[in-house]
C-alpha cells in the first residue's frame, strides 16, 4: 500500500540554507532512510545523506526528525500520522557539511586524546583469561556504534561551542569507563583521566545521553556515575599518563618474578 | 567552487579501504615503519566489517580440544568444493589462531569460555565449536578494536614527532577512482574527497586493495552502498586478474518482508544456537536436502540433529548447518514449490527452541532488528527468510603468501582478493581471511618498498589529466538531457538479480551480457548536476563503472563454467563435473571490458590431500586425480 506524504528536507550547507518541501511515495514497512533514497532517485539526486547498513549497526545515519534526535534507517513511517509533516534536518551541534551530512571529526579528535588499552606487560597473546561476568560491564559499552548522538543530545556542548575544547563527551567517558573496568587494562588513573583531561565534572547527569542512545547504553547509571566516584587514596599527576605505562601492584609483582 | 588543483601526498604505503582487511594491513606496514595512507569512502569506523555478525573462526581449540588448523584447513576445503586456492587455505588455517589471540593484546573483549579463553560458537560447515564471537556483533568488535590500535599507534607517533599522522594517516569519505601506474607498476592512487569534491594524488609505490565486495549490483543484498567493486575493477583496469568470479555467496537467511528490509542479514548464529528451518507444512525440510558428499557428515533424524547441540562427539550435525550454497538452494526449491510464507519465504524459528532469555542473551541485535523493523518478536514466533546476495568469493588473484598481485606494488586482501575460498566460503572464514591475508599484505608491501630503495615509479600528468577527465565528465550544469545514475543503476540491479541469481542458464547469462553492453552506452550519457560538494549522484555517476565491469565479469565467468559447484549454480548443468574442478576461470581488461580465459587450479600437494579420506577425494577428483593419488600413496608407504 503506498501514499504520498509530506516531507521537509534541510537543504543547504555551511553557508546556510533552508528547510525544502517535498510530497514522495510512501509504502508499508519504509524507514525515513527509503524516503530519502527516494528523494534521491527521483527529486534530488545530489541530496547528501551517510548511511551504510541500514540495520541500526554502523551509526552513518544520524539526523533529527521532526526535532528528535534519531537513526534514520531505523524510525518507522508508521510512527507518524499519515498527514503529520516529517521534518528531517542534520544533527545540530556538529557543523553542517551539506544537508544532512555534519562534520563529525569533534569525535575522533577527542577519541584520539584518551590513552589507548595498555597490555598487561605479563601476558603473551594467547594467554589473556577472564570471566564472562567480568567482561560483560565493559561489553556494554563496546556495543557503542559512534552515531554520537549523545554527544549531539548533550547540553554542556550542544549550545556551547565554547566548551568543546574541555569536554570529551558521553561517548568518550564511555571509553573511558569501559578501559576502567577492562579486567586486563594495564592502567589505573582512567578515572582521573576522565575528570582531569576529558571534562567529566561538566556533566551534571541529566541524562539525555542515555535517553537517545540506540543500543541502550546506560551511559549515566553504568558509565558516568561510577566514573565520578572519587579515587581515595591516590592523586592525579597530569604528568603520567603522558608518558609512562603505570600497572597496577599486581602485575608489576607478578612481572618481576 | 574548488578548482581542478589537485593535492599531493606522498606515503609508502597506501591501503583503500578500512574494513578489517585495510586495517589490519595498515597496522602492519605501520609497525614496519612506513609511512601509510588508509582511505576510506565512509567515515572511520563503518566499514562493512562492522555489520559482520557470527564471528571469526579460527581452530583455538578452546570449547572442543579435538580442533586443530588440519581439521579447519578440511572444512574449508569441503565448503569451497575443493577449488580453494590450497596454499591460501592453509596459511589461514593455521595462522588464524594468532591473529585472533592478537586482538586481544589491542584491547578486545570476545565472549569466555567458563575456563577464561575465548569462547567459540557452531557455525554451518565447521566440524567443531570455532567461532570466536561477541554476542552477534563480531564485527564492530574486530573494526572498533583495530580503529583503537590504529589510534594507539598514532599516539605513540604523536609522542615521538607531535604530529598524530605523522607515520599513519586516515583519509576518511574519500574515494578512489583510478590507480596510476608507470611502466606497469604501482606508482599511485587517485581520487576525491567526498565532502568538498577536491581530487587529491596519493603518490606511492604499493597499494593495498581492501575495498570488500559488489552485492550492490544485485537488487536483494545484504551489501551497502559501498560494495560497487570498486577495488575488483582498479585491479582489473590496472592489469591484474580476477579468479572465480562466477561464485557470488547467496546467504540462505536474509529477511524478506517489509520490502524496505529485505536481504537484510539473520546471522547463521541463529542456526548455530539451535535455530530450525521450517516450510509452510511445518516439516524440517533440510534433512531431504543432503547432498551425497555431505551424508556422512551430517544427521538424518530430527532426534540426532537435536542431540547434536547437548552431545556433539556422538551425534552428527543438523543439515540446517550445511554450508551456505546448499541452504540457500533448498529453500529457493521449497519456495518454487509453493511450500514458502506468504512473503516467498520460509520458516526460521528459535523461539519454540530457546527461552526468551537465551535468545536475547545470545541473539540481541536480531531480537532488535526483527522488533524495530519488523514488528516481528522472535522469542514468540519464527522468523520470514530467503536468500540474499552477501559475499563474492572471486576477486583478485594474488600470490597465496605476499598478496601481491600480477601488478607489482599492487596486493589485495578481504573480500577484493580471490582464492582463498573457492566457490563457496565457510561462514566465519571472512573476518579471520581480513586478519590474516591483511596483515600479509602490510607486510610484504612494507618488503616491496623495501626493495624498491629510491627506484620509485612516478605519476606522469597525462595519466593525473585523463583520471581528472574522467572523474568529470558526468558532472554537468543541466542534467535534464541525460540519463539518471540513479536509474541506471536499479535497471541493472534488476537484471543481475533476475538474470545473473542464485540460479543460472545459458539464455538468462547470454541476455543479461547483451543488457550489460547496453548499459555500458547509457552509461556514456549519464549526467548529474549538483556540483562537486558532497554529491551522492555524482558519485553513483563513477561507481557504476566498477558496477558493470564486475557485473559483465560474474556474468561471462558464470557462462563459462557449464556446471554446478558452491555459488554458481547451473539449471542447465545441474551436476558438478570433476574435470571442471581443475579450471579456475580468470577475468582481465581488455577492449573496455572482460576477457575471459581458462587456467588450471594449482595442484593440492599430497600431505594435504592426505589429511582426507580417500572415499571423500574420489567424490571431488577425476580418476586421473585419484590414481595419481593412490600412486602416491603407495610411494610414501614405500619410504616408511
Ligand atoms: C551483514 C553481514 C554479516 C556478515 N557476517 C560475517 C560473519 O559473521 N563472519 C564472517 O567471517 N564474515 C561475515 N560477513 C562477511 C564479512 O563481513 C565481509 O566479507 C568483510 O567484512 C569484508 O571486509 P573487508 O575488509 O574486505 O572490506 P570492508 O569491511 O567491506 O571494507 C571495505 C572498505 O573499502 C573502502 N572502499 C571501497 N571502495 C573504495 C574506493 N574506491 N576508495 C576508497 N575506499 C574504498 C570502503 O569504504 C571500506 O572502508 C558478513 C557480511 C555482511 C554483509
Ligand atoms: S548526563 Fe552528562 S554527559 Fe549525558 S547528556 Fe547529561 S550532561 Fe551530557
Ligand atoms: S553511546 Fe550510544 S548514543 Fe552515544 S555514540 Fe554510542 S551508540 Fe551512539
Ligand atoms: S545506516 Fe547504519 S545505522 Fe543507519
Amino acid at each position: 500500500m503506498s501514499t504520498t506524504r509530506h516531507f521537509r528536507v534541510w537543504r543547504g550547507d555551511d553557508e546556510g540554507g533552508q528547510l525544502t518541501d517535498y510530497d514522495v511515495e510512501v509504502n508499508e514497512g519504509e524507514v525515513v532512510l527509503d524516503i530519502i533514497h527516494r528523494l534521491q532517485a527521483t527529486q534530488a539526486p545530489e541530496l547528501a545523506v551517510r548511511w551504510n547498513c541500514k540495520a541500526g549497526k554502523c551509526g552513518s545515519c544520524s539526523a533529527e526528525i521532526n526535532g528528535k534526535p534519531g537513526l534514520l534507517c531505523m524510525t518507522r513511517m508508521n510512527t507518524f500520522g499519515e498527514d503529520q509533516t516529517v521534518t528531517v534536518t542534520p544533527v545540530r551541534t556538529f557543523p553542517v557539511i551539506k544537508d544532512l551530512v555534519t562534520d563529525v571529526s569533534f569525535n575522533y579528535e577527542k577519541a584520539r586524546e584518551i590513552p589507548a588499552f595498555t597490555p598487561p606487560a605479563d601476558l603473551k597473546p594467547g594467554e589473556y583469561r577472564m570471566q564472562q561476568v567480568d567482561v560483560e560491564r565493559s561489553q556494554e559499552f563496546r556495543k557503542c556504534i559512534e552515531c554520537f548522538m549523545c554527544q549531539n543530545v548533550c547540553h554542556v556542548i550542544r549550545d556551547h561551542e565554547e566548551n568543546k575544547e574541555a569536554f570529551a563527551g558521553p561517548r568518550l567517558f564511555i571509553r573511558a569507563a569501559e578501559l576502567d573496568m577492562h579486567p586486563l587494562d594495564a592502567r589505573d588513573d582512567r578515572k582521573e583521566f576522565a575528570k582531569e583531561e576529558q571534562g567529566l565534572g561538566f556533566c551534571n547527569i541529566t541524562k539525555c545521553c542515555t535517553e537517545v542512545c540506540p543500543e541502550h547504553i546506560k551511559i549515566t547509571d553504568n558509565a558516568i556515575i561510577p566514573m565520578k566516584e572519587r579515587v581515595v587514596d591516590r592523586k592525579y599527576d597530569p604528568l603520567t599518563w603522558l608518558g609512562r605505562k603505570i600497572f597496577r601492584r599486581d602485575q608489576l609483582e607478578s612481572g618481576a618474578k | 567552487m574548488v578548482d581542478n588543483n589537485i593535492t599531493r601526498h606522498s606515503f609508502d604505503v597506501v591501503v583503500i579501504g578500512a574494513g578489517g582487511a585495510g586495517l589490519r594491513a595498515a597496522i602492519e606496514a605501520r609497525l614496519a615503519g612506513k609511512k601509510t595512507a588508509i582511505i576510506s569512502k565512509s567515515l572511520f569506523g563503518k566499514a562493512h566489517t562492522v555489520m559482520a555478525e557470527g564471528g571469526a573462526a579460527a581452530a583455538m581449540g578452546n570449547v572442543n580440544s579435538n580442533d586443530n588448523w588440519q581439521v579447519h584447513y578440511r572444512d574449508t576445503i569441503r565448503g569451497g568444493k575443493f577449488l580453494n586456492n590450497y596454499r591460501m587455505a592453509e596459511l589461514h588455517a593455521k595462522e588464524a589462531p594468532d591473529r585472533i589471540w592478537e586482538l586481544e593484546t589491542y584491547g578486545a573483549l570476545f565472549d569466555r569460555t567458563k575456563d577464561g579463553k575465548i569462547s567459540q560458537r557452531n557455525f554451518g560447515g565447521h566440524e567443531y565449536p570455532r567461532l570466536a564471537h561477541v554476542g552477534d556483533r563480531t564485527g564492530l568488535e574486530l573494526i572498533r578494536t583495530l580503529q583503537q590500535k590504529i589510534v594507539s599507534l598514532q599516539q605513540d607517533d604523536f609522542r615521538e614527532f607531535g604530529d598524530y599522522d605523522a607515520r599513519l594517516a586516515v583519509f576518511a569519505e574519500t574515494t578512489i577512482t583510478e590507480l596510476i601506474l608507470d611502466d606497469g607498476k604501482i606508482a599511485g592512487a587517485f581520487g576525491y574527497r567526498r565532502e568538498d569534491g577536491e581530487f587529491l594524488l596519493f603518490e606511492a609505490p604499493a597499494v593495498i586493495l581492501a575495498t570488500g565486495g559488489v552485492g550492490k549490483s544485485f537488487k536483494v543484498t545484504s551489501n551497502s552502498w559501498e560494495y560497487t567493486g570498486d577495488g575488483h575493477a582498479l585491479a582489473m583496469r590496472a592489469g591484474a586478474n580476477l579468479v572465480n568470479m562466477e561464485f557470488l555467496q547467496f546467504h540462505p537467511t536474509g529477511m524478506v518482508w517489509p520490502l524496505s528490509v529485505k536481504g537484510l542479514l539473520v546471522t547463521e548464529s541463529v542456526r548455530g544456537d539451535g535455530g530450525v528451518l521450517r516450510n509452510s507444512e511445518g516439516k524440517r525440510f533440510m534433512f531431504d536436502y543432503i547432498p551425497e558428499v555431505f551424508k556422512a557428515q551430517y544427521a538424518t533424524t530430527e532426534e540426532e540433529g537435536d542431540r547434536w547441540y547437548t552431545d556433539p562427539d556422538n551425534n552428527k550435525r543438523p543439515p540446517e548447518l550445511l554450508p551456505r550454497d546448499e541452504v540457500a538452494r533448498a529453500i529457493n526449491s521449497e519456495v518454487k514449490a509453493g511450500r514458502g510464507t506468504e512473503h516467498g519465504g520460509v520458516f526460521l524459528d528459535v523461539s519454540t527452541r530457546m527461552k526468551p532469555e537465551e535468545i536475547i542473551k545470545r541473539l540481541p541485535s536480531m531480537h532488535h532488528q526483527f522488533k524495530e523493523l519488523a514488528d516481528v518478536d522472535i522469542t514468540k514466533v519464527p522468523m520470514e527468510v530467503g536468500p540474499t546476495c552477501h559475499y563474492v568469493m572471486g576477486g583478485v588473484e594474488v600470490d597465496p603468501d605476499s598478496a601481491e598481485s600480477a601488478v607489482p606494488g599492487l596486493f589485495a586482501a578481504g573480500e577484493v582478493s580471490g582464492g582463498m575460498h573457492g566457490s563457496n566460503r565457510l561462514g566465519g572464514n571472512s573476518l579471520s581471511d581480513l586478519l590474516v591475508f591483511g596483515k600479509r599484505a602490510g607486510e610484504y608491501a612494507a618488503l616491496h618498498v623495501d626493495r624498491l630503495a629510491d627506484a620509485r615509479p612516478v605519476v606522469s600528468q597525462e595519466a593525473l589529466d585523463a583520471a581528472v577527465a574522467k572523474a568529470l565528465a558526468p558532472l554537468v550544469d543541466d542534467p535534464s538531457d541525460g540519463e539518471n545514475p540513479y536509474t541506471v543503476q536499479y535497471e541493472l540491479q534488476d537484471i543481475m538479480h533476475s538474470l545473473v541469481g542464485i540460479i543460472r542458464r545459458a539464455e538468462e547469462l547470454e541476455d543479461a551480457l547483451v543488457k550489460i553492453a547496453e548499459f555500458k552506452k547509457r552509461l556514456a550519457n549519464v549526467r548529474v548536476g549538483g556540483g562537486r560538494k558532497y554529491n551522492p549522484g555524482w558519485h553513483l555517476a563513477i561507481d557504476l563503472h566498477n558496477m558493470l565491469l564486475c557485473s559483465e565479469a560474474v556474468a561471462k565467468a558464470a557462462l563459462e563454467r557449464t556446471e554446478s559447484r558452491g555459488g554458481h549454480t547451473r539449471d542447465d548443468h545441474g551436476k558438478m563435473d570433476p574435470s571442471w574442478r581443475k579450471v579456475n576461470l580468470v577475468c582481465s581488461y581488455a577492449d573496455n571490458g572482460v576477457a575471459l580465459r581458462r587456467q588450471p587450479v594449482p595442484t593440492m600437494p599430497h600431505e594435504l590431500l592426505s589429511l582426507f579420506e580417500r572415499s571423500e577425494l574420489a567424490k571431488y577428483l577425476t580418476d586421473e586425480e585419484i590414481a595419481a593419488f593412490d600412486s602416491n600413496g603407495s610411494k610414501d608407504g614405500d619410504k616408511e
